[in-house]
């Protein structure tokens, strides 16, 4: 079993987040983390490696890959400690600028690359990113693949070459069936990531990155990056900061000064 | 500035049934854009094409997919096939989605074989002199920006409450044509076990639906469980039900009333968080709501920072107290 995992380089949601000029997601080295979300991805890829036989664990690989430049390794890293075998990384200047499609393109062709190397069975993501929240690029990833794509599963199983997901939207569940290989999604609800231990942490930091350029996935640099972008943005522009919060102390007539605000403010 | 020379695409939620305010919301602006075709995946009820006309649009197109519900229209990649023949169909300019999770799939996979220009989860859509703007809010609601696709096709999703809906000047007398789209193999490759409605809460509550509401009350670690004093604030305003992944994940609630980045993202006229500390997680799926009104009995709970208007206090005290004032409130005014 050989599963690729998808992941991601993402400012922290605790950071001061923003757009540079050009409209591009600021991303400083220091505030830059493993997208959170990826996390589940890598362990819903480990326990589904850990429930095989002894001899098929042995020619199993659990392959971290992200998109991104130097920087982004430390996400990679972060999967090191986590539990991932291998780490790779497509890395070139024509990459930066590139849309949920481009991004997609550079995903799928480095999934092509690993897959010609030794087939891959399951490609794994994250249910999304939290910088873009789009949650689009897995299912554009299985359109470049040519592959089945079941999303967001808060619930994932693998057996006998058969993928199967459950998955809570919109008020409906549904459960979805594809052989392998296919591309899945998972929401934080399928499982509950491991903490690294101190030998995988201490591991990690010497592990190998392979880092990979387009030519090495046969992608042409016109068809990435800024150049490629269907859509630009404009304007960008943090909001203005919301006036003080006008707060009251419950001394037994809070509730009656929370209808208050509302009545006074015309909201009721 | 109108220009009715577009032809813009709207895809309908749940045509069997009717339209419910997010489609009559993405229909109001799409008649800003242009000539408007609403695309049904499933035969529309009268209700739908009575709203449709309502609205004005000039034609809806159904799809019709061969198969079973198995390898239907509820899979992905065939509703963006069937949305995407139909914009091939029609010549169209724009299409727009309402910015649900499955939608916004459906939006990029028809956007990548259109080869259109996709933004997705705007809150509005401007027409300048260049073209179209997608208007988004990024950052749990922390940054403005604006999308231009540079390309001739353009698909949007939009979020709810983003729009206010309102009736065509003129109704329309909506035509009703259809187009047979058959999936690739690929499409259908992962198939359809089974689907199961959930009991909605809208449905045995006659609260409005979360990611549609007006007014939204939500629950967190706080409320210990008893969601008690937030339905009684939710119905004394008319407003749906939230909660954090706290909430959902100790099992309080269902998971449709998850609010935040990984649940729903809601932009109602007013917010009440109660027992919410306000983590990132919660703040990125409710900071564009326009009012937030915050009730927390630790002084420095984060939603505070963001809050309008906040008590420190018991929830089980404040909620039932603002309640019954509100409940008194619009009985007087309906006395006049």
């Amino acid at each position: 079993m050989r599963i690729v995992v998808p992941v991601k380089h993402v400012p922290d949601i605790h950071s001061d987040r923003g757009l540079t000029p050009e409209g591009r997601v600021r991303r400083g080295a220091e505030d830059g983390t493993l997208n959170e979300l990826d996390e589940n991805a890598v362990e819903a890829a480990l326990q589904i490696v850990e429930a095989l036989d002894e001899a098929e664990r042995a020619t199993s690989e659990v392959v971290a890959l992200t998109v991104g430049p130097v920087e982004a390794d430390a996400a990679l890293r972060k999967a090191f400690q986590i539990g991932v075998d291998s780490a790779v990384r497509l890395g070139d200047d024509a990459l930066t600028g590139s849309d949920v499609f481009a991004t997609a393109t550079a995903v799928a062709a480095a999934v092509r690359t690993l897959d010609a190397q030794t087939p891959v069975d399951l490609v794994i993501t994250g249910m999304a990113a939290l910088d873009g929240l789009g949650s689009v690029v897995t299912s554009l990833v299985a359109a470049e693949l040519g592959l089945p794509q079941l999303t967001l599963a808060s619930r994932l199983s693998v057996e006998h070459g058969q993928v199967e997901i459950e998955r809570d939207l919109d008020g409906v569940t549904e459960v979805l069936s594809a052989p392998t290989p296919a591309v899945v999604s998972v929401t934080d609800h399928v499982n509950t990531p491991r903490y690294p231990n101190f030998k995988l942490i201490m591991a990690a930091r010497t592990k190998e990155i392979t880092v990979l350029g387009l030519s090495d996935v046969g992608l042409a640099p016109e068809v990435v990056g800024a150049q490629a972008a269907r859509a630009t943005v404009v304007t960008s522009a943090p909001r203005p900061p919301r006036p003080d919060v006008e707060l009251v102390t419950d001394k037994g007539e809070g509730g009656l000064a929370l209808a208050d605000y509302l009545i006074r403010n015309d909201l009721v | 500035m109108t220009a009715p020379d577009r032809t813009v695409l709207v895809l309908l939620d749940t045509p069997a049934e009717g339209l419910r305010s997010p489609a009559r919301e993405l229909l109001t602006l799409a008649r800003s854009l242009g000539t408007v075709t609403a695309v049904a995946l499933a035969e529309p009820s009268e209700a739908t094409l009575a709203g449709l006309a309502d609205q004005g649009a000039a034609s809806v197109l159904v799809v019709d997919l061969p198969g079973d519900e198995t390898v239907g229209a509820h899979l992905t990649p065939v509703a963006a096939e069937a949305l995407a023949a139909a914009a091939e169909h029609r010549g169209a300019d724009v299409v727009l989605l309402t910015s649900s999770f499955v939608n916004r799939e459906i939006g990029a996979l028809a956007a990548r074989s259109l080869s259109a220009g996709y933004v997705y989860d705007a809150s509005g859509v401007t027409v300048t002199e260049a073209g179209l703007v997608g208007v988004k809010r990024v950052f749990a609601g922390t940054w403005d920006v604006e999308c231009a696709p540079t390309t001739s096709r353009s698909v949007f999703t939009l979020r709810s409450n983003a729009v206010v809906a309102s009736s065509a000047p003129v109704p329309s007398a909506p035509a009703v044509e259809r187009l047979a789209v058959q999936p690739t193999e690929r499409a259908t490759a992962a198939v359809l076990v089974s689907r199961t409605p959930h009991a909605s809460a809208g449905e045995t509550s006659g609260r409005p639906a979360l990611d549609e509401a007006a007014y939204v009350v939500a629950g967190g670690r706080g409320t210990l469980g008893d969601f008690g004093p937030v339905e009684d604030l939710a119905d004394a305003l008319g407003a749906a039900v939230g909660a954090t992944r706290d909430a959902v994940d100790e099992g309080w609630v269902g998971h449709d009333a998850q609010i935040g980045q990984t649940g729903v993202t809601i932009a109602p006229r007013v917010y009440v968080g109660a027992g919410i500390s306000g983590a990132p997680h919660h703040r990125g799926g409710m900071q564009a709501s326009s009012v937030i009104i915050a009730v927390n009995n630790d002084p420095d709970s984060p939603i505070f920072e963001i809050a309008d208007f906040g008590v420190v206090g018991d929830l089980a005290d404040v909620l039932p107290q603002a309640a019954q004032a509100v409940r008194a409130h619009k009985e007087r005014a309906a006395q006049g």
